[in-house]
């Protein structure tokens, strides 16, 4: 058996194993990274990336279609347009690749060895791994957990032909005409509106009385009017209980308590994502767990000298970023750098039509935990900005602590905000007040003048409202 | 339309080429009007004030206090108003402000002040350390501390110094808003440590706090040094029994008159100086030890040592030989008045030939004086107290005084240092001798 020893082994590369490799590499770590299929991850192969070309396919169709359908207030007119699906899951797999290509490439560049195969704990110094040329040891003074998370499959309704996860959906040999979406967390949301946007007749089935329970529903209310317009049906409180024995409806306890069965060619379960943990020899580790995940300290260490996890088997919030902040962490940490989890808000993004970013506390947040809150809330509807784009719906608002203006939280709902992300995460780091926003200039004519705004109406003197 | 004016440090006068920055009254943003003052700079013995000559927002300061400034070089930018505003370039050659000389390290003696008589020295207020320099910490203001459990507030890139540096930033103040962290309390606090907490009982402290060492401090720091490292000192100490001079003082401080204001020890001890020193003209002289020789001077400039709020300085009562008791009083007492009014001449604070240096109430029992280099020899004058003393028969009271005096051991053998001391106590304890002509 080829016998590799080295200082750091990551396993998982997906955004936080990449990132945590190639930092090490960066710092003269002598790295290895091992990944049972394409670099990359969820994120990069069946998650954020695939699943935003898809939607800019959708939005573009949907632009077409309006048009075509004289629904422009500007008096474009196109003819009804046509969509070769396997043409755009190309164009996706295209970037995809792209973005495998330059992981690796930069993997490369920071010296990481890449090793391609399943790892398994052997103890808390060494992995076996199954590549395709033999086994391989790999002996690291450090590991590095970070193998991801998978679509939760619910029992009764097995992954298969017709019931699917996220993943299949991203890659669909055509358009479902009927679609049934059980659970309306930002990946159903996202994948729904994209599909409807697409032609399909879509319904959404959420156990909970609300769509993305995340967020508070000031936010979602837009993207709940927005659903609507694109006539797709919403069943709240509502539970999946099977798909029927044909296999074209899926059956519904509806709130009421009553049966439905909602017709459907593809029905896409998105009820959540569990950590990847299974096949890795954990059993072999004392590792503490918290649930089902793997628990953390701020340096994200595990309960094993020597062992660190990051990502999506650490729990929530599953996101790409979070991960790859972990990652950088967790490198410069094995480089004998004194580093800690001091971050101050991880933005989410939700990709839904409009799209809904938040980046530290909502109103409802902040009071839970005891602050004293001033909000300013600026409608993009007086935004000259989102009148020029046609997209009037949506607001940017801000949380302060009502004392000292230290801002705690921002949130926002409209088209295009997610690139206000940036924005509102720098903020919050910087300890920013509402008189920095305020104070700084936004350029004009942009939708990040309502983020200013936002901060000017928290302070009592918006200037366009 | 703006324009820029240089404000240049102007001649200060005394020939000199370059002065020191000890004040800035202005700092970068603020709008001065003419005659506002810029800054002060101190020269050999004056503090200089220069002024502006224009009104105008100040958008550039040259130095930091405790710098050396070349008399002609840029102090201040300022950005002017108005079409007659001259470009950066021709305001160069003329700014030069008039300097406003005043002569800060000033209040000299008081009439009482250095005086061995129950009496408080010249100035008992604290002098002012000199300002911190300008990076003064910001956390020392009043920046609210975080409650307990209330995570810092500071950008990431004050996180990742503060992690670097090992300080938990839960311990330090921040003076931004909202009590954000800022780089300038972080530095700060690397500097000096935690603030000792208010929590009553003992703390251990650990903060250092840094003072410039500057303007007339600084000059006094060269002074002493160079006369301690030069001139290897030897100090006398001899009681006086001053019981007659004090009976004397009391009688002629009975009346006083504007021509015969009421009379310290040191016009008396002044008295016998001069008389000593006729007969040991060699104490009175100043040792240019580079050249190998002692200047021996016939007349006799007793430098006066005094504390004022800015530090030590020495005002000069020049040919103590050729005034009389009360004249020498006078004297002292116009050294005073021009010290208060900050009027003191570069002549009224150079010149001396010997010093004599008095703490008054707090003189002590003995002293060490160091000598005013060049000169060789300096006469302190401790505190008077009632002593039991033995007349041969029983111990009566008697008003004793000591006086510790320094001589230049190179020029100045024990055995004359010690006649000198010698004679100087015989004529205090004798009154009558101090008025008997040669």
């Amino acid at each position: 058996m080829i016998e590799i020893t080295c200082k750091l082994l990551v396993i998982g590369a997906g955004p936080g194993g990449y990132v945590c490799a190639i930092r090490a590499g960066q710092l003269g770590i002598d790295t290895v990274i091992v990944e049972s299929a394409k670099l990359g991850g969820s994120c990069l192969n069946v998650g954020c990336i695939p699943s935003k070309a898809l939607i800019h396919v959708a939005d573009e169709y949907e632009k077409l279609a309006a048009a075509a359908q004289g629904k422009t207030p500007f008096g474009l007119t196109a003819s009804a347009p046509a969509l070769d699906l396997k043409q755009a899951i190309g164009w996706k797999d295209g970037i995809v690749q792209r973005l495998n290509n330059g992981v690796a490439a930069l993997l490369r560049k920071s010296k990481v060895k890449i090793v391609h195969g399943r790892a398994r704990f052997r103890d808390g110094k060494t992995v076996a791994v199954e590549t395709e040329t033999g086994p391989k040891l790999i002996r690291a003074e450090t590991i590095v957990i970070a193998t991801g998370s998978a679509p939760v499959e619910l029992p009764f309704l097995p992954f298969g032909d017709t019931v699917i996860s996220s993943t299949q959906a991203l890659s669909l040999p055509e358009i479902p005409a009927r679609l049934a979406v059980v659970g309306a967390g930002y990946i159903g949301l996202e994948l729904g509106i994209a599909f409807a946007k697409l032609g399909s007749q879509v319904t959404i089935v959420e156990a909970l009385p609300k769509i993305l329970p995340l967020y508070d529903a000031e936010l979602t209310a837009p993207v709940e009017r927005s659903l609507s317009r694109l006539g797709v049906e919403l069943l709240l409180g509502a539970k999946a209980r099977g798909a029927a024995p044909d296999g074209k409806s899926l059956l519904v306890e509806a709130a009421e308590g009553k049966e439905r069965r909602i017709a459907a060619d593809t029905i896409l379960v998105t009820v959540g994502r569990k950590p990847v943990l299974s096949d890795l020899g954990l059993e072999e580790l004392v590792l503490d767990m918290d649930g089902s995940f793997i628990r953390i300290g701020e340096r994200c260490e595990t309960s094993m000298r020597g062992i660190h996890a990051i990502g999506d088997v650490t729990g929530e919030p599953m996101l790409a970023h979070r991960a790859m902040a972990q990652g950088e962490l967790v490198a410069e940490i094995v480089a004998g750098l004194p580093r800690a989890w001091d971050k101050r808000c991880i933005p989410a993004i939700c990709f839904t039509d409009p799209e809904i970013v938040s980046a530290g506390l909502s109103p409802d947040e902040a009071l839970r935990a005891g602050f004293e809150i001033k909000i300013g809330q600026f409608p993009l509807a007086a935004s000259g900005r989102a009148m020029t784009l046609h997209s009037e719906q949506g607001f940017v608002r801000i949380v302060a602590q009502a004392n000292t203006h230290v801002i705690l939280g921002i949130q926002a709902v409209g088209q295009s905000v997610s690139e206000l992300s940036a924005a509102f995460g720098l903020a919050i780091e910087m300890g920013a007040t509402l008189e920095d926003i305020a104070g700084t200039i936004h350029a004009h004519p942009t939708l990040g003048e309502a983020v200013q705004e936002a901060a000017l109406k928290a302070l009592g003197h918006a200037i366009h409202i | 339309m703006m324009a820029e004016r240089v404000i240049k440090l102007p001649d200060v006068g005394e020939g000199i080429a370059e002065a020191e920055l000890v004040e800035w009254h202005v700092k970068v943003g603020d709008i001065v009007r003419e005659d506002d003052l810029l800054a002060a700079v101190m020269t050999d013995k004056a503090t200089v004030e220069i002024p502006s000559p224009v009104e105008g927002e100040v958008v550039w300061v040259g130095a930091d206090i405790g710098d050396t400034v070349a008399i002609g070089s840029a102090l201040v930018r300022l950005k002017v108003a108005g079409e007659g505003a001259a470009e950066a370039g021709e305001a160069e050659a003329n700014e030069a402000p008039e300097p406003v000389v005043a002569t800060k390290p000033a209040a000299g003696p008081k009439n009482e002040a250095p005086a061995s008589a129950p009496a408080k020295p010249a100035e008992t207020r604290p002098a002012p350390s000199p300002k911190p320099r300008a990076v003064s910490s910001p956390a020392l203001s009043a920046a609210p501390r975080r409650q307990a459990g209330e995570k810092p507030l500071a950008s990431p890139a004050v996180r990742l110094k503060a992690r670097e540096a090992g300080i938990d930033l839960r311990q330090v103040a921040g003076s931004g808003p909202g009590g954000r962290i800022t780089h300038e309390d972080l530095d700060s606090f690397v500097l000096r440590g935690p603030e000792a907490e208010r929590a009553p009982g003992l703390a251990r402290r650990t903060a250092v706090t840094d003072v410039k060492i500057v303007g007339l401090r600084r000059k006094i720091a060269e002074k002493m040094a160079l006369s301690k490292a030069r001139i290897p000192h030897i100090t006398i100490v001899e009681e006086v029994d001053v019981t007659a001079l004090e009976d004397l003082r009391a009688v002629l401080n009975k009346k006083p008159t504007p021509e015969r204001p009421k009379l310290t020890l040191l016009p008396f001890v002044m008295r016998a100086l001069v008389k000593a020193l006729a007969e040991q003209p060699n104490l009175n002289a100043l040792f240019d030890d580079e050249a190998g020789i002692v200047h021996q001077h016939a007349g006799i400039h007793i430098g006066i040592a005094t504390q004022t709020p800015s530090g030590l300085i020495v005002p000069v009562v020049k040919h103590a030989e050729a005034r009389d008791l009360w004249d020498c009083a006078r004297e002292l007492g116009r050294l005073a008045d021009r010290g208060r009014e900050g009027s003191a001449t570069r002549d009224d604070l150079t010149g001396s030939t010997i010093t004599i240096t008095s703490l008054g109430a707090l003189g002590g029992i003995a002293t060490t004086p160091v000598i005013n280099h060049p000169e060789v020899a300096i006469v302190g004058v401790n505190k008077m107290m009632v002593r039991p003393m033995w007349n041969g028969s029983s111990f009566v009271p008697r008003k004793m005084m000591n006086l510790s005096s320094s001589f230049d051991h190179r020029v100045i053998d024990g055995w004359d240092a010690a006649v000198f001391v010698q004679r100087l106590k015989e004529l205090l304890e004798n009154p009558a001798t101090l008025f008997v002509d040669a």
